[in-house]
């Protein structure tokens, strides 16, 4: 079994057999992750670069110790060492790590786009780590799997995505991989952080949490941007973790059961209350550990392709 | 000099001429039109175009040069010579050059520059001082020293009270206010706003920061008088609203880019900067709507819009890459696919467009094919089909996504200034 394409870019138009091997394939990684020496040779001999362009701890550390466990050989290049800031184009910084005879690059840019950009300058295998307010399909794949483990399936379970839906790149990624698997999945937040014609992808868009809840299985609770749409898109933090915070007392009120997660960082208090990140219901360090496994598997995939 | 364009079928719809004949040419002065004598053939140079079209020659009014500022990218001599290979003998260049053209000298640099060549080029002048929308330009004085319309192109005059400003003063000199309509509070993105946008995470400009500043301008232009040319317009609603304001007896013109008929937001998917420009390519409905605006007139003519960009500066990632394409050598060809060969338009229709309206907006002659008149034509083959090739653009940028198009209709010469350009080489006649 291989996957279709030799790069990882979306999950829009990634076919349901693919999601499934890499979910399947994680598994696998997962149990390597629980014993004692957490490491395989799989990946012995490739050349792995992640080239973060912009900042992001967890996801490259993810990457990181994915690539690690894996056995390759891994060199991270971030812009504040980067070569941009003295006025090199992108594609020469590419051209020239390239010419260092890599075998797969892994890529976070500000820009959309930028992932399939690389797979015209490139030779390398080339797997986003998020682009812009586009996608982030690792992302994705590990929230998948999170709900997965949890739940045992993903076919006819409704997900909702809470959040600041425009400005981010996780909702996207979700909604496609999600919808790809069988999943139902709905939106829910203020109109402004709602993406125009979104409702065309096949999603339904609630504006009051409460509908929200009552109406999923899961949801899927982002990070508001503080520094970002305070005075924009909101009017204040405030009225946010008023009308669309999720809190212990919301989720009572419903009385069922609703798996909660999130992709980090967590805004203690304004999505999300503390009680709800630390609770019963949530996976959101599942969701870090499965990471690891997701991203191994996506790896591993791609890196042995032939 | 004496030459013979021999064989063509003169298509000059403002003196109703529809007919096939010879041009005899001498010193660059229409001497005769007609069946030529033996001696006439043998005394002069004769291009043969037998059975292709001859019109006055097409006139492209929104064309960026670079100079001053800019000449890696394009300078006069080469943009001039990028308009004659694409089939113009004349041009309007905007004014966002560095400096702007604010003061009569940069006019008159850029007509000293010109002067000679078979391109004529006109400077249209920035609206307000350094197109920053505070203080008047010098108007007047600009005009004089031969500018033949305003604009802060790049953006919109900045606010209302200014606009009032310059309607009312430059239409003491009858010029147009050439507009680039956006209100830039509502256009932080990349690409048109839509399904599209969203579906390619790209932060998006809405048609609406278009539409509201044609509304604004066509209601100041009936309030304060004077002219509105509505640049590149590229939505269905700002179509209508000039066709409403036309019917009011506003005095508003409008002009459209090839690529604003050609193509729709459907083609960003590649995240190709080459179709990256501002205003940004709309959805079909605007296609259409803007179609059926060539079709009635509400749109007078079809401009380029030309934008030569460094290829470093186009080969980036999409959200740093700049507006703009080149367009000067694919604008006859697209038009004539996309609108002759689909049948939405007449070739005496698209001659009006290219080489009458454009003139009339800006208060230049128009050329007639008349004994004694000054020799302007672009001749043209509306069915010959040919491959778009970059590499051979006489521009100094390539930033065209139209590179491998194949295209049906193209120019084979423009004649202007007692020189001729067949295919893209310059000689005197």
């Amino acid at each position: 079994m291989s996957l279709s394409s030799r790069h990882l870019l979306g999950l829009s138009g990634v076919p349901k057999e693919d999601i499934q091997l890499i979910l399947d394939t994680a598994t696998t990684f997962r149990e390597v992750l629980e014993r004692p020496i957490k490491k395989v040779p799989t990946l012995q001999g490739k050349t792995i670069v992640n080239l973060f362009f912009e900042n992001s701890t967890r996801t490259r550390i993810s990457f990181e110790l994915a690539q690690k466990r894996l056995s390759a050989d891994t060199v991270n290049f971030s812009t504040s060492t980067s070569s941009t800031k003295k006025g090199e184009t992108f594609k020469d910084t590419v051209r020239n790590i390239e010419a260092m005879k890599v075998d797969m690059i892994v890529v976070r840019h500000e820009s959309p786009g930028v992932p399939q950009f690389l797979t015209q300058i490139s030779d390398a295998n080339i797997i986003n780590a998020g682009d812009g307010t586009h996608e982030h399909p690792t992302q994705a794949l590990l929230d998948m799997y999170s709900i997965r483990e949890k739940v045992g399936k993903l076919e006819g379970l409704k997900v909702c995505i809470v959040g600041d839906i425009g400005h981010g790149r996780v909702a996207l990624s979700n909604i496609h991989g999600l919808k790809t698997m069988g999943a139902e999945v709905s939106l829910c937040g203020p109109s402004t952080m709602m993406p125009r014609a979104i409702e065309e992808l096949g999603v339904k868009v609630y504006h009051k949490i409460d509908d929200a809840i009552e109406n999923n299985d899961v949801l899927n609770v982002l990070r508001i941007q503080l520094e970002r749409n305070a005075g924009a898109s909101i009017p204040t933090t405030r009225e946010y973790r008023t009308y669309f915070g999720l809190t212990s007392e919301r989720l009572k009120k419903h009385n069922k059961d609703v798996l909660i997660l999130h992709p980090g960082p967590i805004n203690r208090g304004v999505e999300i209350s503390s009680e709800v990140a630390d609770g019963p219901y949530q996976v959101i360090l599942n969701q870090v550990t499965n990471g690891v496994a997701v991203r191994m598997a996506v790896l591993y995939l791609l890196g042995t392709m032939h | 000099m004496q030459v013979v364009i021999k064989g063509v079928k003169l298509v000059s719809p403002h003196q109703k001429l529809s007919k096939k004949a010879d041009l005899l040419i001498v010193d660059g002065i229409i001497q005769k039109i007609g069946d030529l004598s033996k001696e006439e053939l043998k005394s002069s140079t004769v291009y043969d175009f037998e059975d292709k079209y001859c019109a006055p020659g097409f006139y492209d009014m929104h064309v960026h040069l670079r100079e001053p500022g800019r000449e890696d990218k394009e300078t006069i001599l080469t943009g001039s010579n990028s308009a004659a290979a694409g089939g113009f003998t004349g041009i309007a260049c905007m004014p966002n050059t560095n400096p702007a053209i604010d003061s009569a000298e940069v006019v008159l640099l850029i007509k000293a520059k010109a002067a000679g060549h078979l391109v004529d080029v006109h400077p249209v002048a920035a609206a307000t001082l350094g197109r920053k929308g505070e203080s008047l330009a010098p108007i007047l004085e600009l005009h004089e020293a031969g500018a033949v319309g305003f604009s802060d192109d790049g953006v919109a005059i900045k606010d209302a009270g200014m606009l009032r400003n310059v309607l009312e003063y430059s239409s003491m000199v009858n010029a147009p206010v050439i507009e680039h309509c956006e209100d830039v509070s509502l256009s932080h993105g990349h690409m048109n706003e839509g399904f599209n946008s969203t579906k390619l995470g790209l932060p998006a400009l809405p048609s609406i920061s278009e539409d509201l500043i044609v509304m604004r301008d066509i209601m100041m232009a009936e309030y304060a008088g004077g002219r509105i040319h509505i640049a590149h317009i590229s939505t269905k609603e700002s179509v209508e609203m000039v066709r409403q304001a036309k019917k009011k007896g506003i005095k508003v013109t409008a002009e459209v880019t090839p690529h604003h008929f050609t193509y729709t937001d459907d083609a960003l998917k590649t995240y190709d900067t080459n179709l990256k420009m501002s205003p940004p390519l709309r959805t079909q409905a605007d296609v259409n709507a803007i179609i059926e605006g060539l079709k009635d007139g509400t749109i007078d003519c079809i401009a380029s819009d030309h934008a030569p960009h460094a290829i470093e500066e186009k080969e980036v990632e999409f959200i740093y890459a700049p507006n703009g394409i080149v367009g000067l050598e694919t604008q006859v060809g697209l038009a004539f696919s996309e609108l002759y060969h689909k049948k939405h338009l007449t070739i005496e229709q698209i001659v009006e467009k290219f080489a009458i309206n454009p003139r009339t907006i800006l208060n230049l002659p128009v050329p007639e094919i008349k004994e004694g008149e000054k020799a302007n034509l672009t001749i043209f083959d509306p069915d010959v089909v040919w491959t778009v090739d970059k590499s051979k653009f006489k521009s100094l940028s390539k930033n065209s996504p139209f590179d491998k198009r194949l295209l049906t209709g193209k120019s084979l010469a423009t004649v202007n200034n007692s020189q001729i350009c067949v295919g893209s080489e310059i000689s005197k006649i």
